[in-house]
């Protein structure tokens, strides 16, 4: 038997503190939601900061051990100079034009010189990070992009005309691109009311395939390298490039599991899904390369893990860690033929395989990622009574397929309609090729006058 | 005096100089060359881009020696550099005007 007086006073006192229950409550939700929020910013940050590790050094490394010694400097600056460049034109209009809410092919201008872009979040695009996390993570992206363009044009472009170039680029082809696809709605932006929904988790259109196919418009337009096929043009030093390539798969991590915009488990089976896809792409090229060749080589084993690493891009945040095996396997075997047969059978001069790599790997997994997504992994999109709505063929969402391909096709024809407009107008100002004498003597002595290793006493 | 211009296996080197000097000669220049004679290079593939590689490293050694010990040194060369197969090298044998020691200016074999 319970006493009645202890009952009768403990109802006054829950009476009596009412209101200081709901501001207790309400306290308690803010401190939850500080604590989640500084959970995701911190992975967000390492994650921006692994994404530019990807160009420096490791795209810079990778591209610098495959180039001949003499344009060693050359190539890495091509990279650097990008960290640079798009930082700034990212603050001016950049991230601006691809993340502003704009029209359905490209941003406004409401965020320019980052007006508005501070600690607090963009509910948008990221709710629980600060704006500036996101704003910094995504200009990781517009660096690295324009930079995988460089491997179609090494040896032989001039630093004047690079910097124009990629001006031109990031703002006509990357800002729309990535709008498109990610940006507040945007014509592709399957989570945001896009026409056409396409699902493109980390960038396998945005800045695979306008890289890669931007890059194969370069090629095409500024010619072979003098001497090119017949003269040797070995890598110089593929020490170099093995840890480029080891570099990237790290950095990815930040790449993709970064786009899951904080540490959720969805980013974790996107960490997943990107080193499964990188393992078996570059066991896909390894056997493809050995059954052809007779010999395993070491550029063929970095070279296949970085084409998985790209086709598994789209696909990381919507597929299970076993198709991811299937797509980077895929990605593997299909970018070895499109750089060791398909390359020699047209003769254009993609000199480190921008296209091959990113634009072969890109479009595999922009396709892939529409067999093999689903609500599984990503319950992102929903009908009105909140189900998950099916992603991909998996899920019997067949059409998927087809929108991937709509997606792939815009990108291409942006990608490759641009880049001819933008090699264009950059021909017109400052010319787009170096002269025989600089191509002769290498760029880092004419370009840059010095050079990489000066080993003599 | 006679100069002796060996081209050898790199993998040959340490023999090579081992065996020089069990028979006293300790004075030599060596550079890493590279060149081929009657054997075939190799072939390389870079993501399916294949070159033929026909210049194989090789290492130069010269030697300048009293023209008496010529054979001897010849053969001690033969003797550590030989493997029996193609591309173990050649040997040339020049005639030497003279030979001078730059910082007493000692001249011909003496200056060895």
């Amino acid at each position: 038997m319970s006493d009645p007086v202890v009952t009768c006073s403990g109802i006054i006192l829950v009476v009596a503190s009412a209101g200081d229950l709901a501001s207790r409550i309400s306290g308690l939700q803010e401190a939850v939601q500080a604590a989640q929020s500084s959970a995701d910013n911190a992975w967000m940050l390492a994650s921006s900061a692994l994404v530019l590790m990807m160009t420096g050094p490791g795209l810079a490394l990778f591209y610098g051990g495959l180039v001949r010694r003499k344009n060693t400097l050359a190539t890495m600056m091509q990279c650097f100079v990008l960290m640079a460049l798009i930082t700034v034109l990212w603050a001016l209009t950049g991230y601006s034009l691809a993340f502003g809410e704009g029209n359905a092919l490209v941003g406004d201008l409401r965020y320019a010189l980052l007006r508005g872009v501070d600690g607090d979040p963009n509910g948008d695009y990221a709710p629980t990070i600060p704006h500036h996390t996101f704003m910094v993570f995504q200009l990781m992206f517009a660096i690295i992009t324009p930079a995988l363009i460089a491997g179609a044009f090494a040896e032989r472009m001039k630093f004047s005309a690079l910097l124009v170039f990629m001006t031109l680029w990031a703002l006509m082809v990357y800002c729309p691109m990535a709008h498109m696809v990610w940006g507040k709605g945007g014509l592709l932006n399957a989570f945001a009311g896009g026409a056409i929904p396409c699902f493109d988790f980390a960038g396998g259109t945005v800045v695979h395939i306008t890289s890669g196919v931007s890059a194969l418009i370069c090629a095409l337009y500024i010619g072979k390298r003098q001497g090119y096929p017949s003269a040797a043009m070995k890598p110089h030093n593929l020490v170099l490039s093995f840890i480029g390539a080891c570099l990237l798969w790290v950095g990815w991590f930040g790449f993709n599991a970064g786009s899951a915009l904080g540490s959720s488990a969805l980013a974790s089976s996107a960490f997943v899904a990107t080193h499964f896809g990188a393992a078996a792409a570059a066991l896909g090229w390894i056997v493809a390369e050995w059954s052809r060749t007779g010999k395993p080589s070491v550029l063929g084993a970095i070279s296949g893990a970085v084409c998985g690493l790209v086709a598994i891009t789209p696909a990381s945040g919507f597929v299970k860690p076993l198709p991811a095996l299937v797509i980077g396997f895929a990605a593997g075997v299909i970018c070895y033929f499109m750089v060791a047969s398909v390359k020699q059978r047209f003769g254009y001069d993609d000199s480190l395989d921008a296209f091959g790599v990113h634009g072969a790997g890109g479009t595999v997994g922009a396709l892939l990622t529409g067999v093999f997504a689903t609500n599984a992994v990503n319950s992102g999109l929903k009908d009105a009574a909140g189900r998950a709505l099916p992603l991909g063929l998996v899920d019997g969402n067949a059409v998927q397929i087809f929108h991937q391909a709509v997606g792939a096709a815009i990108a291409w024809a942006l990608a490759a309609v641009g880049t001819f407009l933008i090699l264009k107008i950059t021909d017109a100002l400052v010319g787009v090729r170096v002269s025989p004498e600089h191509e002769i003597q290498g760029l880092d002595l004419s370009l840059h006058g010095e050079e990489a290793y000066n080993f003599e006493v | 005096m006679k100069k002796i211009e060996a081209i050898i296996q790199p993998f040959k080197l340490e023999d090579v100089k081992e065996a020089l000097k069990s028979i006293g000669i300790d004075g030599m220049t060596v550079s890493e060359v590279r060149g081929h004679g009657r054997q075939k290079g190799h072939k390389e593939v870079y993501r399916g881009q294949e070159y033929e590689v026909d210049l194989l490293p090789k290492v130069k050694i010269e030697m300048i020696v009293p023209s008496a010990r010529a054979d001897e040194v010849i053969r001690a060369v033969i003797q550590s550099a030989r493997t029996g197969k193609i591309g173990d090298g050649k040997i040339f044998v020049y005639d030497v005007v003279d030979a001078i020691r730059i910082h007493n200016e000692e001249r011909g074999e003496a200056a060895l």
